[in-house]
């Protein structure tokens, strides 16, 4: 009897830190990969990790709040690379262009692309994975179209645009900085604002959200623009950073998107997200494509292990959840 | 009425959906031109391997300036994404449609055999171009540069470039890619052969053709080995995301990047030192020379067969050599570019 008590008391705990678990997982990580090679943790090593982060980062948050109200946005790649290309021709047309306008450009065209999606999914009530995933043909098919099949090359793009990415502040790089800021913001907004907690309470139980009083569709309008502005945002960093603007860019990137969220915690079934969580699950996926290369795993392994880290990631996540409600469920009996 | 709104949006939303996913209709550049009215005008097609690639909008054009110049009409196709199912789709239009020439930039090297072979049963003129499909699925192939040469002088360059000794890394695209990995085998072998015995090839790493990933792997590249004197890129992404890590970090003359890459992308770190010089082909001209070996083969001029030669345009003469048991018109050695030529190309491709 004692031990099953034990046991319980464990899950419960493991439960309530869960990201516990996460961070002494990274750490053991991070020992294991140090102890490879020792130039992991040094800190030319450490900026260029976090840096290659940002853009990931940025998108979790606004991915954490659409996969909360129970949806899911595969368009994101799409947006980013529309936002991208606009930005980054518009910028070659106008040399002198300031970039602070560049990023807003970037940011209302992924905004608009957004609220479409979520004027499709509140309004029209189409499932958002249909929605998102015909909505991604259709951004893509625009980005080719106002690129004409071509790239926009680094020697068009004016010093002022590329150094959006390659400026530092404090030593740190500005796309952290903007990490940082939206991040501070969004842990206001989702845990200290009526707007935000409403978010939570439409993926938690849609019909007592509206039979209280929210405005169930506004919210699910606000999520998805709010994912397409960052996208859209995330579109000018990436252009900036890599200082070329391709078609295809980020194909394929809302899936680490959804990775790092769903290593955040962040539940499928919706309602339940942290803005800690996801902090965690990008330093994560940030690790790995940072690390894999560095301690010398063959190409064919990389992508096995990151794939055997996410599953092991949401297999916890589905355990633990069960652990949970079996035990709610007891409480109920008593 | 909103029901129907609703409806109607749901289906077109599905609609476009399977636009995306379907392979019917995969065919997004379709740039059909009609020039001629010329009594005995011939129809060359040329299909690349996706729309929306630089290179490959480069190659059409050159092979429709070849055969417009020549007054017979040109239909360029490219399936949205590069796989074979989607080229087999164009092939059978194409053969339906009765064209007299068929050149394709391979997807795959053998899965196109059965496609191209019925293309062949039913007269039309078959020949690959750039990237190679198999010898039974085509009459002769254009090559656009000798592997061997590609992957020797880029090892001479890195030597040079650093001096004769220290380490090198190569940046590839993906662990599968054929053509890169033809290039890196004779890079190896330029290694044994030549007398480079104080230079070390530390590691071949994958970018995958991905910005984010090539950059990854240059900065561990950088990380694992502090005395890394020279990067190889075979592959645009590859060398432009070098190019722009060895820039963000200062290292300009102390990493040498080179390879192969598209002087639009690499105008920048050509121009400012990250990349002294490095190769490639026009594919202007590979796109001129499949145009008018199309052409040649269509009129009898050749056969595709070992010792056939004619008369490419502006290009001047070709032979049609071997390519093991196949045989092959081979456009010439890389192109370099470098500080002095690199402003003019910078805008062309």
């Amino acid at each position: 009897m004692d031990k099953v008590k034990e046991k319980v008391s464990i899950s419960e705990m493991f439960s309530k830190f869960r990201e516990l678990g996460m961070v002494l997982f990274i750490i053991a990580l991070i020992i294991f990969i140090q102890f490879r090679n020792s130039n992991f943790l040094t800190l030319e090593n450490i900026d260029d990790l976090i840096t290659n982060a940002a853009i990931l980062s940025i998108l979790a948050i606004g991915m954490m709040m659409v996969i909360i109200t129970r949806g899911i946005d595969l368009s994101i790649g799409a947006t980013l690379a529309l936002s991208g290309m606009s930005t980054a021709l518009m910028v070659s047309a106008n040399q002198n262009m300031h970039p602070v306008l560049a990023l807003l450009m970037g940011t209302v065209v992924g905004m608009i692309a957004g609220g479409i999606i979520g004027l499709l999914i509140a309004k029209l009530n189409i499932l958002p994975i249909i929605a998102t995933l015909g909505m991604m043909n259709v951004y893509r098919g625009f980005t080719f179209i106002i690129g004409d099949g071509g790239w926009v090359s680094a020697y068009q793009m004016p010093d002022s645009f590329v150094g959006i990415a390659t400026s530092s502040f404090l030593k740190v790089n500005t796309l952290v900085w903007i990490a940082i800021i939206l991040y501070i913001i969004a842990y206001y907004f989702l845990n200290h604002t009526r707007l935000g907690r409403q978010v939570y309470a439409v993926g938690s139980n849609p019909g007592s959200a509206r039979i209280s009083g929210v405005n169930n569709d506004f919210i699910i309008f606000m999520v998805y623009s709010i994912m397409g502005a960052l996208a859209g945002l995330c579109g000018v960093l990436w252009v900036s950073k890599f200082a070329s603007a391709q078609g295809d860019t980020a194909t394929g990137y809302e899936l680490s998107v959804i990775a790092a969220c769903v290593l955040g915690g962040v539940s499928m079934a919706g309602g339940v997200g942290k803005v800690s969580g996801i902090i965690i699950g990008v330093l994560l996926l940030g690790i790995l494509q940072n690390a894999l290369p560095l301690i010398n795993v063959s190409v064919f392994w990389q992508l096995a292990i990151q794939g055997a880290i996410i599953l092991f990631a949401v297999l916890s996540n589905v355990l633990i959840k069960r652990n949970s409600d079996k035990k709610n469920l007891a409480r109920r009996v008593l | 009425m909103k029901k129907v709104l609703v409806m109607v949006l749901a289906l077109s939303l599905v609609l476009s959906l399977f636009a995306g996913c379907n392979k019917d209709d995969a065919e997004v550049t379709d740039k059909e031109v009609t020039t001629t009215e010329k009594e005995d005008a011939q129809v060359h097609a040329f299909i690349f391997k996706n729309t929306g690639n630089p290179y490959g909008e480069k190659q059409m054009e050159g092979f429709r300036e070849a055969i417009e110049k020549e007054g017979h009409t040109a239909i360029l196709k490219a399936p949205e994404n590069p796989t074979v199912e989607d080229q087999i789709v164009i092939i059978n239009e194409l053969i339906g449609q009765g064209v007299d020439s068929i050149s394709i930039t391979g997807n795959d090297f053998d899965a196109l055999q059965p496609a191209l072979e019925a293309a062949m049963d039913a007269g039309i003129k078959v020949l690959s171009a750039d990237s190679a499909v198999n010898p039974a699925s085509r009459m002769t192939h254009i090559n656009q540069a000798d592997p061997e040469l590609i992957g020797r002088v880029e090892v001479q360059a890195a030597v040079e470039m650093i001096g004769g000794s220290g380490q090198i890394a190569v940046l590839s695209a993906t662990s599968q890619a054929s053509n890169q990995n033809l290039w890196i085998e004779w890079m190896k072998t330029e290694l044994e052969e030549g007398d480079y015995a104080d230079v070390e090839l530390v590691e071949v790493v994958y970018g995958d053709d991905l910005r984010d990933k090539s950059v990854a792997e240059t900065e561990a590249l950088l990380q694992k080995y502090p005395d890394l004197k020279c990067i190889i890129a075979p592959t645009t992404v590859g060398i432009a995301a070098a190019g722009k890590v060895i820039t963000d970090k200062g290292l300009i003359g102390e990493v040498m990047v080179t390879g192969l890459g598209l002087p639009s992308e690499m105008a920048e770190y050509i121009e400012n030192g990250a990349c002294p010089w490095m190769y490639l082909w026009n594919p202007l001209d590979v796109g001129y020379l499949s145009g008018y070996t199309a052409m040649a083969l269509v009129d009898g001029t050749i056969t595709g067969a070992l010792g056939d030669t004619f008369s490419a345009g502006k290009l001047g003469d070709f032979e049609v050599i071997a390519d093991g048991e196949a045989t092959q018109v081979m456009l010439g050695a890389p192109y370099k570019f470098e500080p002095s030529n690199i402003e003019e190309w910078k805008t062309v491709y």
